[in-house]
């Protein structure tokens, strides 16, 4: 990728998500020798490169030709090392998704994939280099554990636990534009279970990658301005679902609203929505994303602002939701 | 070095049964891609009984050979040359097909005992050995990957990634085999999509290529160890083959990629065997 389309725009304070994954990997690689690196001529944008500057040897890029790299990170794992490959999302979960899911899903192999400029998050590369359809692809994958972190430090959480959690795992991050949510990594981040950042009763905005940031932001004008109290979920891990998180937030709160840098469908709204149904306990609900289109072209802020997936839109959503009429229900509090 | 006498009886033996094999499992399972299990038995054979370094009863053995059928509809060929060199019971194969049985047409490697890779979709197995050639190496280890590819495969292009990088890794712990029966599904191989200057493109990606007879033991044992001295670069065993091998009325039939064999047809085939092999 051209030098110009990497990291330059955006004068990050501190490291970005990808960079921070770069370095997690190169300190997790000191401590594991069978740690290797792949990527298919994107070290440089995707961060992996440094893993590959401090262990040249442990480290293989196979040129553009993403179904390789997946199919020789499967015969790696089966080699008994632990590939971390990264690639653009769009060519992990579109171009090699074959390779992912029967090369690696299949045989349920140790590889971990991060897999970055996910969403819209390379807004300017246009629909070619936009990912909306990843998580939907990926979570369909059995033996497949899906993570979406809020920014970097919990890509680091992340990068560190899928280590030792069986089988594949896919990452998926962004470019380097994203707001940084978390001062430190001691949260008690844990795959599979969703983080409470605040507490609510009112309504629930169940959110991952982006938009966790966003939403906390318009959690505290609502609770200054429209006086409600209102839950934020960060459902980091799209498979396995914490499910009892989203029950809870069902019962206790009545309202739910899932926000996400994808397509409305398949991705987390999705799997909130599997989880709500199968429970068969109704309740208002919602789902932003991208709505089943190619995404526009611009700057990332631009099309979250579009979207509706900053702190402006995600106000306006919990509003119209909170206005909504629903039939109150005798019988609610004997079946909860 | 040449194969002794004794060898090359041993090999014919266990050719020939794995073929009586193909034919019967093709029979009772009620359907098989018995064409080109038939064109890869030889390779399945010499690797097995003669190259190899495996341990049936430790299949996991870290320090074992690898093969990757990449040609992985040849699970009727691979099943019962596994089950009859000790990996599982043969009778196992019995349930070929059947409802929960582990052997689907395409082997599971996390379900069948000496399966290294799950193969079926093609193009998939040579990006896999590169991985493993390359984690041998990583590894400090001596074992060595076999694949062996189908001609029609070499339609995909991830073949040819694969080979790229094979080539760009020097990768000389990879023996990598064309089974050249020159028919895929649809028709000749040069019909659907022309392969030819076959042996030229695999020189030209990298590969240094031995074309040889694929049913030729004493070839296919020069064309390993051939490979096996080569340190300059991946071998490419391009091993002609007739599909259907050994059933007459099979070989190079393109209808006989796939089918099933009636009580007749599977009297026949074996008559076709027995007289191939002088079991007459």
């Amino acid at each position: 990728m051209a030098e110009g389309l990497s990291w330059t725009v955006y004068d990050a304070d501190t490291l970005t998500q990808a960079e921070i994954y770069g370095q997690v990997l190169c300190d997790l690689g000191k401590m594991r020798p069978d740690i290797v690196g792949l990527s298919a001529d994107l070290a440089k944008s995707t961060k992996i490169g440094k893993f590959q500057d401090h262990f040249p040897d442990r480290f293989f890029n196979v040129g553009i030709a993403e179904q390789n790299l997946f199919g020789v990170a499967a015969g790696l794992a089966k080699s008994g090392l632990l590939p971390f490959v990264s690639t653009m999302a769009a060519f992990t979960a579109m171009r090699a998704a074959e390779q992912v899911r029967t090369d690696i899903c299949y045989q349920n192999l140790n590889v971990k994939i991060i897999a970055t400029h996910g969403g819209a998050s390379f807004g300017q590369a246009g629909t070619t280099h936009h990912c909306t359809e990843d998580i939907a692809i990926m979570r369909s994958f059995a033996n497949m554990t899906v993570i979406v972190p809020a920014d970097g430090i919990e890509t680091a959480n992340a990068v560190k636990q899928c280590v030792d959690w069986p089988g594949p795992v896919y990452i998926r991050i962004g470019r380097g534009f994203e707001p940084r949510y978390y001062d430190n990594e001691e949260y008690g981040f844990r795959i599979g279970k969703a983080v409470e950042l605040a507490p609510g009763t009112d309504i629930t905005l169940i959110c991952c990658g982006i938009t966790v940031f966003h939403a906390m932001e318009a959690a505290k004008i609502l609770k200054e301005n429209d006086g409600l109290s209102v839950r934020v979920l960060n459902m980091h891990t799209i498979k396995p679902l914490d499910t009892e998180a989203v029950l809870k937030a069902v019962t206790e709160t009545r309202r739910v609203i899932v926000f996400e840098e994808h397509n409305r469908i398949g991705g987390l709204g999705s799997a909130v929505a599997e989880v709500i149904a199968d429970n068969g306990k109704g309740c208002a609900f919602k789902r932003v994303g991208i709505p089943d289109c190619y995404c526009e072209v611009g700057y990332p802020e631009d099309l979250y602002t579009h979207y509706k997936l900053d702190a402006d839109g995600i106000l306006e959503t919990v509003r119209e939701v909170m206005n909504m009429d629903f039939e109150e229900d005798e019988d609610w509090e004997d079946e909860v | 070095m040449a194969l002794t006498k004794e060898e090359l009886t041993l090999l014919a033996d266990k050719a020939y049964q794995a073929r009586r094999d193909v034919v019967d499992i093709t029979g009772w399972s009620g359907g098989a891609h018995i064409g080109g299990g038939l064109s890869v038995v030889d390779m399945l054979i010499i690797l097995y009984y003669k190259y190899m370094k495996v341990d049936p009863k430790n299949p996991d053995w870290e320090d074992r050979d690898r093969l990757i059928l990449s040609k992985g509809h040849a699970g009727v060929a691979y099943a019962p040359v596994l089950a009859r060199k000790g990996y599982f019971d043969f009778e196992l194969l019995k349930g070929f097909n059947k409802f929960k049985s582990p052997f689907g047409m395409h082997l599971d490697g996390n379900k069948v005992r000496g399966v290294d890779a799950s193969t079926g979709s093609l193009g998939h197995g040579l990006p896999i050995a590169v991985g493993m050639a390359l984690g041998a190496r990583l590894q400090k280890k001596s074992w060595r990957t076999y694949c062996i590819l189908g001609d029609g495969e070499c339609n995909e292009g991830s073949v040819w990634e694969a080979a790229m990088a094979a080539a760009h890794f020097k990768l000389t712990n990879l023996v990598t085999f064309v089974d050249r029966n020159k028919l895929m599904i649809d028709g000749a191989t040069e019909e659907i999509m022309n392969l030819e200057p076959f042996a030229d493109k695999w020189k030209a990606f990298g590969f240094i290529v031995k074309e040889i007879d694929g049913h030729d033991f004493n070839a296919l044992a020069d064309a390993i160890e051939y490979a096996h001295a080569e340190k300059s670069g991946p071998v490419l065993i391009l091993a002609n083959t007739a599909k259907g091998k050994g059933v007459e009325f099979m070989e190079n039939q393109v209808k006989w990629h796939y089918g099933g064999l009636d009580s007749e047809l599977l009297e026949s085939a074996r008559n076709s065997l027995d007289k191939a092999y002088g079991r007459v």
